[in-house]
């Protein structure tokens, strides 16, 4: 959800958007903002499963170290969604175990 | 490979401070940040800072990074960012990241103002996804205008667990309570009393049990503790929520300081291992200087003071700066500091630096940490 009025910070700026897709669905991101910031406000809290146990994990501390927020980018795996700004047309998918890179083999393996 | 009389690390409060200070005196500054953005976590402070009008007291946190920003562009220091520090090797030789390529930064000086990494709690559930760091909800609701959802538990009654909390309520969201495992909340009580008039309940002597639900956050239970701090059967609250806020201090990023062979002293004031350093904030090896939360968890008013003796004894050392006026314009820091060291918070930070500047000998360079939970051991 986007906070659209805020008693200190005002209204909130009428900024330029992209779309991006995520796991084949569009969502609209403000352009420039990290995608783990689009995927919060369109309300999509996972992220990825885990490698062994399969469990959840979404956007922990935001600033690039816990690597909890890592998906699969333009076939890119293992990328900090919370440190890489999104761009118009950026294919997001919801990664699984350690991700499958582009023309190689699942890392899973 | 790039030269600078000063490279600073880390373009937080400390770091930008660092560069001004040096830079107006003459020095040649490279400031370099892993961050596209420079400011560190200033950007984040919506709230009014406090102490006297040389603190920058009643201005925001964001208006003092616009400030410092400007200064520091003002004076031509060169700027890289999107560039990681990996490395730092003997003759001060930095070796950085950028663009994917290695770059090697030979400085005369080197002013590490890394900051600090928030704590973690391992508790059942701590992993499902709506657990989060106070300083990724504080990016997310204040710089990214996004609410990561609607009820929200707040662990960790400190300065930053109670601000945010606050920060949770402005943004829109519903703080159902904030618990402290201490007996006592740990934060001012002027922040304590903001959430108190808001109807939120602060619960001292109480932590967090557990984190429930099936792809995020639905439910939180909670447990009083008692003064051994075992938890009391019987005393278990369940709270709906989607979304549980970890405020559990910090610890200092000093990677870097032991990869230069700095010696440390363990002061759990100041957030664990800290790199032992000089009133100039010169650490043992000579030509290394710390500032910020790296030499000792404080508050961004006392990182930009220690960011400026550094600069002022790095202009000083390379001969910009008269013995007598890098005197006086340290004179004038240590004034500052000793007034935002004051009262009952700031004189045991007051006390825990003084034993850093002079530790006794037990303290120094301990082995290196085992701590808590680290984040990357979410991986599962």
């Amino acid at each position: 959800m986007r906070i659209e009025n805020h008693p200190i910070l005002g209204a909130r700026e009428q900024l330029p958007t992209v779309l991006i897709e995520v796991d084949g669905q569009v969502i609209e991101a403000v352009a420039g903002e990290p995608i783990a910031a689009a995927l919060v406000a369109a309300g999509r809290m996972v992220f990825r499963y885990t490698r062994k146990r399969h469990e959840p994990r979404g956007l922990f501390c935001a600033i690039g170290r816990c690597t909890d927020c890592m998906m699969v980018v333009d076939g890119v795996p293992n990328v900090r969604t919370c440190v890489t700004p999104v761009r118009a047309g950026m294919k997001i998918q919801t990664q699984h175990g350690l991700g499958q890179a582009k023309g190689g083999h699942d890392a899973n393996d | 490979m790039q030269t600078t009389d000063l490279a600073v690390v880390g373009a937080g409060p400390a770091g930008l401070a660092a560069a001004i200070a040096a830079a107006s005196a003459g020095v040649r500054v490279l400031l370099i940040d892993e961050n596209a953005r420079p400011g560190g976590q200033l950007f984040k402070q919506i709230h009014k800072f406090f102490g006297s009008k040389d603190h920058y007291a009643g201005t925001r946190g964001i208006d003092i990074g616009t400030r410092l920003l400007s200064d520091v562009e003002a004076l031509g220091v060169e700027v890289m960012l999107d560039s990681v520090v990996w490395g730092i090797f003997a003759d001060h030789t930095l070796g950085v990241i950028r663009d994917r390529r290695n770059v090697r930064v030979q400085a005369g000086s080197i002013c590490l103002a890394t900051g600090a990494s928030e704590n973690a709690l391992a508790f059942p559930g701590w992993t499902l996804p709506g657990v989060m760091g106070a300083g990724a909800i504080q990016t997310l609701i204040n710089v990214e205008r996004v609410l990561p959802g609607k009820r929200v538990l707040m662990v960790g009654s400190g300065n930053v667990g109670l601000i945010v909390s606050y920060q949770l309520l402005q943004a829109g969201a519903q703080v159902v309570a904030v618990v402290e495992a201490l007996p006592r909340v740990g934060g001012y009580g002027v922040h304590a009393g903001k959430l108190r008039r808001n109807g939120v309940p602060i619960l001292t002597s109480t932590t967090i049990r557990e984190a429930r639900g099936k792809d995020r956050v639905e439910k939180a239970t909670t447990v009083v503790l008692d003064e051994r701090w075992r938890q009391v059967p019987g005393t278990e609250r369940e709270y709906d929520v989607d979304v549980i806020c970890l405020a559990l201090g910090l610890t200092p990023l000093s990677e870097l300081a032991w990869m230069a062979g700095c010696q440390f002293a363990y002061i759990p004031q100041l957030g664990g291992h800290v790199p032992i350093h000089d009133e100039d904030m010169q650490t043992t090896v000579p030509g290394i200087y710390v500032a910020g939360d790296l030499a000792g968890i404080e508050e961004a008013s006392t990182a930009m003071e220690e960011g400026k003796l550094a600069g002022i004894a790095v202009a000083q050392a390379l001969g910009h700066l008269s013995a007598a006026e890098a005197c006086r314009r340290k004179e004038a820091v240590f004034k500052r500091l000793d007034e935002l060291r004051s009262g009952p918070f700031g004189e045991a930070r007051q006390k825990a630096k003084t034993r850093l500047c002079h530790p006794a000998v037990e303290e120094q360079s301990a082995p290196r940490p085992r701590p808590g939970p680290k984040h990357s051991e979410r991986q599962g």
